[in-house]
């Protein structure tokens, strides 16, 4: 089963709730895997500190072209709509950091003349912490594109096993990557105007995913009730609230997991690990 | 004319809270929402919109079934897994393929080489984006489609337009206010502006993510400051990122308390500057100063960066 973890809005607490939950469900279980999916600000091991078991790096198809073989027909210029691959002069001329990895230059060169080789865009790291198992991707800075290395990573989820993936924030390519496929998604946010607008977004998001969600409201007593009225009106249910307490945000600071900084804050999560858990069979 | 632009790496560290004030306490500027897929600045400033232009990314693949012969070519030829087989997998010819917009990435390959000549490249209408007339001057902002791509794009666009603005109008500033992460949005906010600000907060994570986006700016060669948010929520970690800034020569421009005013500014539709003034609202007032010292110098002149 994948869970994902998501928000519109950054910093409403993905990884403090998705670690805990974590956490939480391999203490009463095997077969519990924690996946970073922020493959351009992963936090999740500043608090899991995993042992990093093994670590590769991921990368896309980008052409190469023999200058000998070409003839400078312009075919892959024509082809290529990212405009990675042009014709200049006597021969092709690449731009791999615009290149998605289609393949189309070297399917239309007659001359044989484009080859691919890989161009890293980050690294992806396993291991585990404790029982819990441990998976992430770190993208390459300078490098803009991260969906196909989210996509790599989550290749690397197997078939059986429970997985909680924290998402990106946001509402685009690299949160849809991430949820795609998921079987169920928390929806994290805070009772704040920017807190509901980027809800409403989120909802909408996984909505036209048809991946099925929930609402999980952290900083309770920060904001107003606007949050709660918004999920009573569309129906949606709120599967978990977290208080606005500030010890959460100093253990928060320290790179502490909430549940081991404040095991008071255990049973909601064991609750919440259970609720998110009968969705599978529900 | 200088441009500002205001990113983080960590979200919620208080990006927005911040560019609002800065757009209250600037005289001439044009305010610049380039977070385009949580946009939320709006919230703050009643933007009234005047000119309404739709976004068109990239193209995605149509596959006409009246053409198409189920042949399933284009299945193999597809990098992306955006095809599939019509019917049932066992019995690919003769129902027509069908193709997933949220995984095309509109290369085109498909419709290059269907030989039924089935598939077309359709323009993507991926978002709209707004000029509009704000109480606290114009601004440029978006709205992306919902699981949209090309968000590197509409920022690009956001960022051309309020240049122009600045420039009809004679404006000093264009404040951008960025999105998290380092990806394609935050790269394209930030190439060819004149200053970067990070805002970050004295958390692990806030650290970690603070030297990604510093390496980020150092990779593209644009000058950056840092601005430390809730600064007294953990003073040893408040205190380990100015070290930090210190020896990397990045100024630290200012440090903001943790102060519940950024939440009620926000629900009184209000900058935490306008909302109030109390001790988060001074410090954000002389973090603007040191600011735009630094915008229009390109160095600090007034003594007041925090060197630790």
């Amino acid at each position: 089963m994948k869970i994902a973890v998501a928000s519109g809005k950054g910093g409403t607490g993905k990884t403090t709730i998705a670690s805990s939950l974590a956490l939480c469900l391999a203490d009463n279980r095997h077969g519990v895997t924690f996946v970073d999916c922020d493959v351009e600000e992963p936090n999740g091991f500043i608090f899991l500190k995993p042992t990093v078991e093994s670590s590769e790096t991921a990368s896309v198809p980008v052409p190469v072209v023999n200058e000998a073989l070409c003839t400078a027909c312009a075919e892959c210029g024509r082809i290529c709509r990212f405009s990675a691959i042009v014709c200049l002069g006597g021969a092709a001329v690449t731009f791999p950091e615009l290149c998605k990895g289609c393949g189309g230059c070297s399917l239309v060169c007659d001359d044989g003349a484009i080859t691919e080789t890989g161009r890293v865009v980050g690294k992806i790291e396993s291991g585990s912490s404790g029982r819990l198992g441990f998976l992430h991707g770190k993208l390459r800075v300078g490098e803009a594109m991260s969906p196909p290395l989210i996509r790599r990573l989550k290749s690397k989820i197997p078939a059986e096993g429970i997985f909680i993936l924290d998402a990106p924030p946001g509402t685009s390519c690299p949160v849809v990557e991430t949820i795609r496929g998921c079987d169920f998604v928390l929806l994290v946010t805070e009772p704040t105007p920017f807190g509901l607008n980027d809800l409403e977004l989120a909802v909408e998001m996984v909505r036209l995913l048809c991946v099925p969600f929930a609402v999980g409201v952290n900083r309770i007593g920060s904001g107003d009730d606007r949050v709660e009225r918004f999920c009573r009106r569309e129906d949606i249910p709120i599967l978990f609230e977290l208080e606005d307490d500030r010890r959460i945000a100093a253990a928060y600071s320290r790179g502490e997991p909430l549940i081991r900084a404040l095991p008071e804050y255990g049973r909601l999560f064991e609750k919440l690990g259970t609720g998110l858990l009968m969705e599978k069979s529900a | 004319m200088k441009e500002l632009t205001v990113i983080s790496g960590k979200g919620g560290t208080g990006k927005t809270s911040l560019v609002a004030s800065f757009a209250a306490l600037a005289q001439s500027k044009v305010i610049a929402d380039c977070d385009v897929d949580a946009a939320d600045l709006h919230l703050v400033t009643a933007p009234r919109t005047v000119e309404r232009r739709s976004f068109t990314g990239g193209k995605e693949a149509v596959i006409d079934p009246d053409l198409c012969n189920g042949c399933g070519f284009c299945l193999d030829l597809c990098r992306f897994g955006a095809i599939s087989a019509g019917g049932s997998a066992s019995s690919i010819a003769g129902e027509a393929c069908t193709i997933d917009p949220f995984l095309c990435e509109g290369c085109g390959v498909c419709a290059r080489f269907c030989e039924a000549g089935a598939i077309e490249l359709d323009e993507r209408t991926q978002g709209e984006w707004y000029i509009s007339d704000t109480r606290l001057g114009p601004m440029v902002h978006a709205r992306l489609g919902i699981a949209a791509e090309n968000s590197g794009k509409l920022v690009s666009i956001i960022r051309n337009r309020a240049r122009e603005i600045a420039r009809e109008k004679s404006l000093e500033f264009v404040m951008v206010d960025g999105s998290p992460g380092i990806g394609c949005p935050v790269i394209a906010s930030i190439t060819g502006c004149d200053l970067v600000m990070a805002v970050t907060e004295p958390t692990l994570s806030g650290r970690h993510d603070l030297e990604r986006v510093a390496d980020l700016t150092a990779h593209f060669g644009i000058p950056l400051i840092v601005a430390v948010n809730k600064f007294d929520l953990n003073e040893a970690v408040a205190r380990e990122i100015e070290e930090w800034c210190a020896e990397k020569k990045i100024a630290v421009a200012g440090r903001i308390p943790y102060c519940a005013d950024f939440t009620a500014a926000m629900i009184a539709c209000r900058s935490v500057v306008e909302y109030c003034d109390r001790a988060a609202s001074s410090a954000i007032r002389e973090l603007w100063t040191v600011t735009v010292e630094m915008l229009r110098n390109g160095e600090d002149r007034s003594g007041r960066f925090v060197h630790s």
